[in-house]
């Protein structure tokens, strides 16, 4: 039992990010109101950021800002921050364009009810 | 345990709790709101990991220009109770 | 009918003889808001029960699968913060042990994603232009497709705004955004030096704009931001960083040996074109972020 405890408490950050992932993906599938699903959207974009900029962290050492030695073994690695990085300001713009949608589906549809939409949306084809 | 792996597992546990409740709160605003709450934690997270660079770019996007932008697609589907178009 | 169904086709091949049609106005049918006989019709019939008790049964088994499966997968991972973990190999080494001589910036991750990384970054770039395009196709006002009740509704918003200016906000708006300003230039200036960067600056200044427009109005915002400076300076910046790094890719073919002076690492100027290339990403940024605010707010810039 301890062992477990211990490997919880060494991967606490996957762990988070995993968690929040389902909470994200369940209640992307669960939710009606198309504001809550961009917001679960939302969620899971930065747990993955999360999950990845876990992996590139590493005990005792600190940001990579070289101001002293370039020695490799003194810095975080950098890579998962910078992919990290462009990938927060994309999806804000990602989610500007679902929010920007949602706007014109009330304006046609008058709700922002994911299955009042649907029916609607049948009902005008027949 | 070390006191930063307390303080960090109280940070995760609270991003789980702003997860939960912006996602099943009734009234959007306050999901939006908590959704905000959310990113600022995150912020503290990731200068915890060590990544400043994406500790400024969160603070600014997630916790201003995101909840900004939700803010005024609320009031575009009338969904912001107390305003002038009630 | 088929004469018929190609008269159009027709008509564009013979050019000239098709009509003009001189008007166009294409205003989308619209719903009123809030339709309460909608939300009773959605779940009538015992199938659509049915269908949604099990799309919601099979929703949850699916998500605890697959949390199951990713936490199985975390406890197998390298462990947490350990130096050995495959992610950091040779490619991050390299990145800090020659980044500094080969790119000039003390920042390793500004060296990384406006230097070796370059082009992957005008990629980004690219995605914020063509976001901020997208939401200008879906949300732009046009004469040509507003209907006079949501014309008439647009006014009166704007007779709001101007009655209701609050100088408890504006005066502290007014102390603010320089400052706000100010970070963001220090933050962009700074991207080779320290923490921060285009991304992390451009979004400072982009949210300092956003509190200015909110704060006085559209008015006083369109005296110095209107469309046109937008579009200038969103084109401007891409193709300006476009340019330089074609430039670095034709003289070096790996970004590096440009011929530009590198400087002496630290200085404000120095590092080559990572400074210029983040001031251009930084007013992309900052351009699309007031931009999304404003096709938002009133479907213009």
């Amino acid at each position: 039992m301890s062992d477990f405890l211990q490997s919880v408490i060494a991967y606490r950050f996957e762990i988070g990010a995993v968690i929040l992932f389902g909470i994200g993906f369940i209640n992307l599938l669960l939710q009606k109101n198309l504001i809550k699903k961009i917001i679960s959207f939302n969620v899971m974009d930065s747990s993955i950021f999360l999950f990845l900029a876990s992996q590139g962290f590493i005990e005792g050492r600190i940001a990579p800002i070289i101001t002293g030695a370039n020695d490799a073994s003194l810095y975080i690695n950098p890579i998962p921050t910078g992919l990290v990085l462009t990938g927060i300001v994309v999806s804000v713009s990602v989610s500007a364009f679902f929010l920007a949608l949602v706007q014109r589906l009330y304006k046609k549809y008058g709700t922002v009810n994911f299955d009042e939409i649907i029916m609607l949306a049948k009902k005008e084809a027949e | 345990m070390p006191i930063q792996v307390i303080f960090e597992f109280l940070l995760i546990i609270s991003l789980i709790i702003c997860a939960v409740f912006a996602l099943t709160s009734k009234r959007l605003l306050a999901a939006v709101v908590i959704y905000m709450a959310y990113s600022l934690v995150m912020t503290v997270i990731w200068v915890l990991l060590q990544s400043p660079d994406l500790a400024i770019t969160e603070a600014a996007v997630g916790a201003g220009v995101t909840g900004i932008l939700f803010a005024v697609t609320l009031k575009k589907i009338h969904a912001l109770k107390g305003t002038k178009d009630e | 009918m088929a004469s018929k169904k190609h008269s159009r086709f027709i008509d564009w091949v013979n050019g000239d003889t098709a009509e003009k049609v001189h008007e166009y106005k294409f205003i989308q049918k619209t719903v009123p808001p809030h339709s309460e006989q909608a939300h009773d019709e959605v779940i009538s019939t015992r199938k659509a029960r049915l269908f949604n008790i099990s799309y919601e049964i099979s929703a949850v088994l699916v998500c605890v699968i697959l949390v199951a499966v990713l936490l199985f997968t975390v406890f197998n991972l390298p462990l947490f913060g350990s130096a050995g973990n495959p992610a950091s190999n040779e490619v991050a080494e390299r990145y800090l042990e020659k980044g500094l001589e080969e790119t000039g910036a003390v920042n390793a991750v500004a060296g990384m994603i406006l230097d070796y990384r370059a082009f992957d970054t005008f990629g980004e770039s690219s995605v914020l232009f063509i976001a901020v395009g997208c939401v200008m196709i879906l949300l732009m006002r046009d004469k040509n497709n507003i209907s006079a009740t949501e014309d008439s509704l647009e006014e009166n918003e704007r007779l709001i705004e101007i009655e209701t200016n609050d100088p408890i906000l504006q005066k502290i708006v007014l102390l603010i955004v320089p400052c706000i300003f100010l970070f963001g230039i220090y933050v962009i200036l700074n991207g080779h030096l320290s923490p921060g960067g285009g991304f992390s600056g451009g979004a400072i200044m982009g949210a300092g704009l956003i509190l200015f427009a909110v704060s006085f109005g559209i008015d006083a915002m369109q005296s110095f931001f209107s469309i046109k400076t937008f579009k200038a300076i969103t084109t401007t910046a891409l193709m300006c960083y476009a340019t330089l790094k074609a430039y670095s890719f034709f003289m070096g073919a790996n970004g590096l040996e440009t011929g530009i002076p590198l400087g002496t690492p630290g200085a404000i100027l120095s590092s080559g074109l990572i400074l210029v290339l983040d001031i251009c990403v930084g007013l992309i940024v900052a351009c699309t972020m007031y931009g999304f605010y404003s096709l938002f707010a009133r479907g213009d810039i």
